[in-house]
């Protein structure tokens, strides 16, 4: 038995089962974003950028961002626990995954407000 | 060969895999031909091979009647029980046997069950509980109630005999080795759901990085149970109880218990 944790793996999974779940949700309306315009529009420079400049959008975006990146990079952290059974590796992993998750997050708001123009 | 062959002959070629750890010898695969009848078992052949071909391949066995648990092994590529599986049901002209997947083979069809055991040692299974009724003063006896309701709930669990075929069918488990297998797993479940255990921290042993989130629900555990027991199913109502979707039925239980008291004193 592991203690000394932040997580338990239960409280990991649940967090893994609800992003997952609502990263449907949001990816279904990003992507119906698309349709409501023909899709040539939906690629020009000035439409992407008055999306950015939608604060209702900006905030799907930014859900998209989060709750993809929690469950891809956990999912991605649950791989390759199984790889090998050590504690170093079991560390380095967890490390390695969250600090990748925090990054992708950090870069993509980073985008989305220079995007916005704040 | 084709199907009017091997429906007409009453010999099959027993493929025997042979490895002996302890001479480091090359494994290999030996060949018998066996007679057999409708009811010969794969077990049957192979002490047929023993008592007539080979007397030294390794095998375990006991009660030929799939109660122990001995006898698992591969059978045509499917974990299965030697002494439960008809060589006529198999309806092929060659059988092949392996020792189980995911246990170190010990020789031949022999393979070491001592993390098996240990990972079923590990959920602590046995009831825990400090609160028995007792029924008789003079001879200190105690009781439980318990509804064949509850009873229900854990049955099918019972009904293990840890032969390990679960494990061995088990695609996670061939790839961790800390991971405790839907045997355990399966067990934690039947004790789990018991009205009669109080342990509060059982759930904890498998809450961590290699335990019960690591199952793929592959569901090939279930499918290769011999006693018809679903181990895929307990890992499921267990990771239920863990993300609070089941309540836990317990307290129910004791609800139920308190008003049967009652209604036995009023009485």
């Amino acid at each position: 038995m592991e203690s000394h944790r932040i997580l338990k793996e239960s409280q990991i999974m649940k967090i893994h089962y609800v992003t997952g779940i609502a990263a449907i949700f949001v990816v279904a309306v990003h992507i119906l974003m698309r349709l409501i315009v023909p899709f040539e529009l939906s690629l020009e420079y000035d439409y992407i950028i008055s999306n950015y400049k939608n604060i209702f959008y900006v905030l799907i975006l930014e859900s998209i961002l989060v709750l993809v990146s929690v469950h891809g990079f956990n999912g991605i952290r649950i791989i390759l626990l199984e790889l090998r059974q050590s504690k170093a590796w079991e560390n380095m992993i967890t490390v390695v995954t969250i600090s990748a998750m925090i990054a992708l997050i950090a870069y993509g708001t980073r985008t989305i407000i220079l995007a916005n123009g704040l | 060969m084709n199907n009017t062959d091997s429906i007409n002959e009453d010999k099959i070629v027993l493929k025997v895999y042979r490895e002996n750890r302890g001479q480091k010898s090359g494994a290999h695969y030996d060949r018998f031909e066996v007679p057999y009848k409708k009811w010969t078992t794969v077990l049957d052949a192979l002490l047929y091979v023993k008592s007539y071909n080979d007397p030294s391949i390794a095998i375990r066995y006991s009660c030929r009647m799939a109660m122990c648990g001995s006898c698992g092994m591969k059978i045509n590529g499917i974990p299965r029980l030697a002494c439960y599986t008809k060589i006529s049901e198999l309806e092929t002209s060659t059988i092949e046997c392996e020792p189980l997947s995911n246990f170190p083979i010990i020789r031949d069809l022999v393979t070491d069950f001592s993390l098996f055991f240990n990972h079923h040692k590990d959920i602590q299974p046995y009831i825990q509980s400090n609160e028995g009724v007792e029924t008789d003063t003079e001879k200190k006896t105690f009781s439980f109630y318990q509804s064949p309701e509850d009873v229900d709930r854990y049955l099918q669990f019972s009904y293990c005999i840890k032969c390990g075929l679960c494990n061995s069918a088990c695609p996670t488990a061939g790839t961790d080795l800390r991971f405790p297998g839907p045997q355990a797993l399966a067990q934690l479940y039947r004790y789990y759901a018991d009205t009669r255990d109080e342990s509060k921290k059982r759930l904890d042993i498998v809450d961590d990085r290699h335990g019960i989130w690591r199952c793929h629900f592959a569901g090939s555990c279930s499918k290769v149970c011999p006693k018809g027991v679903d181990p895929a199913l307990g890992i499921q109502l267990l990771r239920s109880y863990m993300l609070g979707i089941s309540k836990d039925n317990k307290e129910l239980a004791k609800k139920i218990e308190i008003n049967t008291d009652k209604d036995n004193n009023s009485n």
